[in-house]
């Protein structure tokens, strides 16, 4: 869904994310970056918001029920949430840490999973915020700035 | 260095995109692991893997690598082809195992992902 608000001159896309479904994960993230190379935003900050975008909407895959995944683009930054329902991240600070994951094995087989998603989130943005409630979901917002 | 020297190179089948082998290689990265290849790699990349299902593709999407070269002779399905067809990524198969096939690449001066 494409929303455009002229007066802030803001676009902003949302997408509805199915846990498990791995076909065609990736393709909101993929969305996401062609309205930004159309907008003639820099390479190398399509690529940070690219990656992080992926990286948020394959862990909603992975670990969620659903979710949805809002890209906010104004003409100086980009910001992504990813609001979800799932089981939830028990300790933050723990989930944080590169190599850390509960992902099962057949996700590591595909050549996730392996506790390197959320560290590189925060790698690529400039601003990262993650809450989380056990049994309920998680919430991450991002911006990168232009 | 061009793709179609990393063709010869690697004895390798061009599955699509034959008219991009003009393409200037700057890094090489052997992974099976598509959360390093996200974390590790720069730009214009190439990546060696095993992995032939489509987040493959969506990751060298989203991570704006070169190429991809499929290792131990495997091959990925038609649709997956077309798909990276579409994205603009070139697809080569070769029949060396991971191991040869980055070594290789490296005896021919290809620097590796993180320090190219």
């Amino acid at each position: 869904m494409v929303e455009v608000n002229k007066e802030e001159k803001e676009i902003i896309l949302k997408f509805t994310l199915q846990g498990l479904d791995f076909e065609t994960a990736g393709e909101a993230s993929g969305k996401i970056k062609r309205v930004l190379q159309q907008l003639g935003v820099g390479s190398d900050v399509i690529r940070r918001i690219a990656i992080s975008a992926y990286e948020g909407e394959m862990n909603v895959i992975i670990h969620a029920v659903r979710g949805v995944m809002q890209a906010v683009i104004s003409p100086v930054c980009t910001s992504i949430t990813l609001d979800d329902e799932g089981p939830g991240i028990g300790d933050i600070e723990l989930a944080m840490r590169e190599g850390y994951s509960t992902a099962p094995d057949y996700v590591r087989e595909m050549g996730f999973g392996a506790g390197m998603g959320l560290p590189n989130m925060m790698r690529c943005t400039d601003k990262f915020e993650i809450q989380s409630k056990l049994g309920v979901g998680t919430k991450i917002r991002m911006i990168i700035f232009h | 260095m061009k793709l179609a020297d990393v063709q010869k190179i690697l004895e390798a089948e061009v599955l699509c995109g034959s008219e991009w082998l003009n393409r200037e290689i700057f890094a090489v990265c052997g992974a099976d692991l598509l959360s390093d290849v996200l974390a590790f790699t720069q730009e214009k990349t190439l990546l060696l893997t095993a992995l032939t299902h489509i987040q493959v593709i969506r990751t060298a999407d989203m991570s704006d690598l070169i190429g991809i070269v499929f290792v131990w002779g495997k091959r990925p399905k038609p649709e997956l082809i077309a798909m990276a067809r579409i994205k603009d990524i070139p697809l080569l198969a070769s029949p060396f195992p991971m191991y040869e096939a980055c070594g290789r690449l490296y005896q021919s001066g290809l620097k590796g992902a993180d320090n190219g």
